[in-house]
């Protein structure tokens, strides 16, 4: 099913026909499940076909005028060393026990990097390639981190204008109606272009047809949500360099738990803290409303207490002098007069020092 | 007093020369990472985009600046009065904390002046980094705001600073709320990444872990940072702040005690959960059990000790440990137990370059507290604002 | 609106659900004014 130009651009309109129309309303309305852009575009590369000519890196370095290589692409022993993708190279091909495994950004159906990305500098688009806008990217290295395959590079030693590199899924080209560079230059045809759902079903196709020469598995159907290239292979891929330990949840499904708990936080954490506040001001309300009243209370006790032990002694005082002599009424009417005299001087000094209120009352006169 | 009037300011002590060299080092590293990329200086590559920069400046930067909002909470929501002299120092420290991340974010991404970009330009909402950074924008604003009442007093402007003491409940719910979001994300950051961390410090709970850890953090900075305060600026603190200091180490150590028994119940939920119990068997294993055991599960035992035997100097020691502990589990889960599946060569070391930015960055914020705690009533009460609370 | 990623409806979904946010966030305190004035 590897197909040509003409068909090629047949493809593409009806792609970019039907995104517009009314077929994808209906399943927009479903906010659970997302099936991703329908007729988008993907790859499929046979591992078993491919012969490890670097000829698709080549053509990956023309495409995006990466420069001159280090070492010329003709020179196979490169295949043997562990390389990964980095800003000369959006793809690199590597050998494994005479398997070879090709590399390059797999454009996931719900990408990790535009899940990461604080400024939407990645975005998935309708013809399936996940595409990079650097005017935005601040260089955080967020997708980076995000990715599990471990594609996007940074130019490290760019001090203007350093920026996110990876393939592109020949975006321009795919636009202009060609096919991605890699695609097209393969002598073996062991990458095949085209819909994404159609090369799935050519990938079982052949795994169900020559059953003893694949591994059951279609790798990128379901990986991290699923993913726009897609691998078939002879042995399993954890020995050609790939993960199987990756899941199938999307990176976007990964963090959605945290990011929904961030509104609720903001929606209660307003009623929970304003509200122990008003807890703890009322508290400290009543506890100084108590404290008042106990000082209250005291003053209160206090002031009774003198009042009836001032009752006591005038009552007293009036017996005494019911009951005493003649004389003796005299003298202590004299005395009882002095010592109230001398009292209300006191009352009237404060706590001062007799002494100091007498030589005070000197100095006024 | 730094500025003895009848003795001349010794600008040269041992210290200050350090800070001068430290500096100058670090001016010449800033030319290096400016004039020639972020590859001139740091062993950053490919497959370890992140390093100490974001492992120790953010991280553990956001982390130990997390008394700023537990110590004005506890003052002001909770309603514990008698913290309140820790409040200006807390709010001070985490102020310059949040500052130095974002000076040191400045190195760490590739293009500094597009920093704005995720606010203002195009919002990458569904990025958990977007909500760390709106939140680390507030934030910081909302310590600026709570901060400026020190330096109204200081100029000696009146009205101004009624103002801003008019919102201080408001700000610091504000700063709770904040505080809480960014805490929890820069530890959700990582669940993008199961394929990448470790499983032991992989967790649906990261958030949860990281914004508890956040709060046992702060308050066991504000002791460190307090004890370290006694030692050297001893003579800037008044006598609320003196007598009040021994209540604050001994409510916050009981605090963090607790706090870090309930961290590490939650842990142990999360081993239970994803049924992680076959990897304590491991290599791994042994160095997570080091971390919780060793870094968490002592100091809140000797913290409790301390609280206990009312010996403060025991809940000092605690604090650094904890304080350690933090450092600890952040390098972890942003290095250490990252891309734990990479052969060793693939693995990342900071340079020595990026190591001296890193310090660099840490003496900027000693210098910048030492001049403010100098200048500004921080460690004492204006006496004119002294009967206001 | 249509979407054909979780990723594209998280963005736009998320959006509105930060302006919900900063609305809470001006309305709770500016509440609390309205029904405490009158206490003691």
């Amino acid at each position: 099913m590897a197909i040509s130009r003409r068909k090629f651009l047949g493809c593409l309109t009806a792609a970019l026909g039907t995104t517009t129309g009314v077929g994808a309303l209906a399943h927009a309305a479903s906010n659970k499940d997302f099936k991703g852009y329908p007729d988008s575009f993907g790859v499929l590369h046979d591992s078993t076909k491919c012969i490890g000519c670097r000829k698709c890196e080549e053509a990956c370095n023309t495409v995006n005028e990466l420069g001159k290589p280090e070492k010329p692409f003709d020179d196979l022993t490169v295949l043997d060393e562990r390389r990964r993708t980095d800003e000369a190279e959006y793809t690199v091909v590597n050998k494994f026990n005479g398997v070879f495994a090709k590399t390059q950004c797999n454009h996931c159906q719900e990408p990790a990097c535009a899940s990461a990305c604080f400024v939407k500098a990645f975005k998935k688009d309708k013809t399936g390639a996940v595409i990079y806008d650097e005017s935005l990217c601040v260089g955080c290295r967020y997708c980076m981190v995000a990715c599990p395959f471990n594609v996007p590079a940074y130019t490290y030693n760019d001090p203007l204008t350093p920026k996110v590199t990876k393939c592109t899924l020949c975006h321009p080209r795919i636009i202009e109606g060609k096919l991605p560079g890699c695609v097209e230059i393969c002598p073996k045809e062991a990458l095949i272009f085209g819909k994404r759902s159609d090369l799935v079903k050519l990938a079982w196709t052949r795994i169900t047809e020559k059953s003893d020469r694949y591994i059951q598995h279609v790798y990128g159907e379901h990986e991290m949500g699923g993913t726009s290239w897609l691998y078939i292979a002879g042995v399993p891929f954890d020995q050609i360099g790939m993960r199987e330990d990756l899941g199938t949840t999307s990176a976007p499904e990964l963090t959605s738990g945290a990011l929904a708990s961030v509104p609720i936080v903001v929606g209660l954490w307003p009623v929970l803290l304003t509200g122990v506040y008003a807890i703890a001001k009322r508290k400290d309300k009543i506890a100084k409303e108590e404290q008042e009243t106990a000082v209250q209370d005291a003053i209160d006790t206090a002031t009774e207490e003198m009042n009836k032990q001032l009752a006591q002694l005038k009552d007293k005082m009036t017996k005494e002098q019911q009951t005493a002599v003649a004389n003796e009424v005299k003298k202590a009417l004299e005395e009882a007069a002095k010592k109230a005299e001398e009292e209300a001087k006191a009352s009237e000094e404060g706590d001062a020092d007799p002494a100091d209120a007498a030589s005070g009352e000197e100095e006024d006169k | 007093m730094e500025n003895n009037s009848n003795q001349p300011y010794n600008w040269f002590t041992p210290f200050n020369i350090l800070t001068a060299v430290v500096l100058g080092v670090g001016l010449v590293l800033t030319i290096a990472r400016f004039g020639w990329g972020i590859g001139a200086v740091t062993n950053l590559d490919n497959n370890n985009p992140w390093g100490l920069w974001i492992g120790f400046d953010l991280l553990c930067g956001v982390a130990l600046a997390a008394g700023g909002f537990t110590t004005s909470a506890a003052c002001y929501i909770f309603g514990l009065k008698r913290f309140h002299s820790a409040v200006r120092p807390a709010i001070l420290t985490a102020f310059l904390g949040y500052a130095l991340v974002v000076f040191a974010l400045h190195y760490d991404v590739g293009r500094p002046w597009k920093l704005p970009y995720p606010i203002f330009v195009s919002q990458g909402t569904s990025s958990l980094l977007f909500e760390v950074g709106l939140c680390v924008f507030l934030y910081l604003t909302v310590l600026f705001i709570e901060w400026t009442p020190a330096a109204f007093e200081w100029l000696g402007f009146k009205n101004l600073r009624r103002i801003v003491v008019k919102l201080t409940l408001l700000l610091t719910i504000f700063g709770v709320i904040l505080s809480t979001l960014h805490q929890s994300s820069l530890g959700a950051l990582f669940m993008i990444a199961p394929s990448k961390l470790h499983p032991l410090w992989y967790s649906g709970y990261l958030h949860v872990y990281f914004f508890i850890s956040a709060i046992f953090a702060g308050l066991s900075m504000v002791v460190f940072e307090g004890s370290l305060a006694h030692k050297w600026l001893h003579h800037k603190m008044d006598d609320t702040h003196l007598s009040e200091a021994d209540g604050v180490v001994l409510g916050f150590g009981k605090a963090a005690s607790f706090i870090m028994m309930g961290y590490l119940g939650i842990k142990v939920i999360g081993l239970a959960v994803d049924n992680n119990w076959h990897y304590l068997g491991t290599g791994w294993g042994a160095w997570y059990l080091v971390e919780i055991i060793g870094f968490v599960l002592l100091p809140a035992i000797l913290y409790s000790v301390g609280a206990r035997e009312k010996k403060l100097k025991l809940i000092r020691i605690a604090a650094a440990w904890t304080v350690l502990g933090i450092v600890l589990n952040r390098f972890n889960i942003s290095m250490i137990a990252f891309n734990y599946h990479l052969p060793a060569a693939d693995r990342y070391f900071p340079s020595i370059p990026e190591i001296g930015v890193t310090i660099f960055i840490v003496f900027v914020g000693i210098t910048v507290y030492r001049f403010i705690t100098a200048k500004m009533p921080i460690l004492y009460e204006h006496p004119e604002y002294k009967e206001e609370h | 609106m249509e979407f054909f990623t979780l990723h594209d409806f998280m963005t736009y979904s998320k959006g509105i659900t930060y302006l919900v946010m900063g609305a809470i966030l001006v309305f709770m305190p500016v509440y609390w004014l309205y029904l405490t004035d009158r206490d003691d």
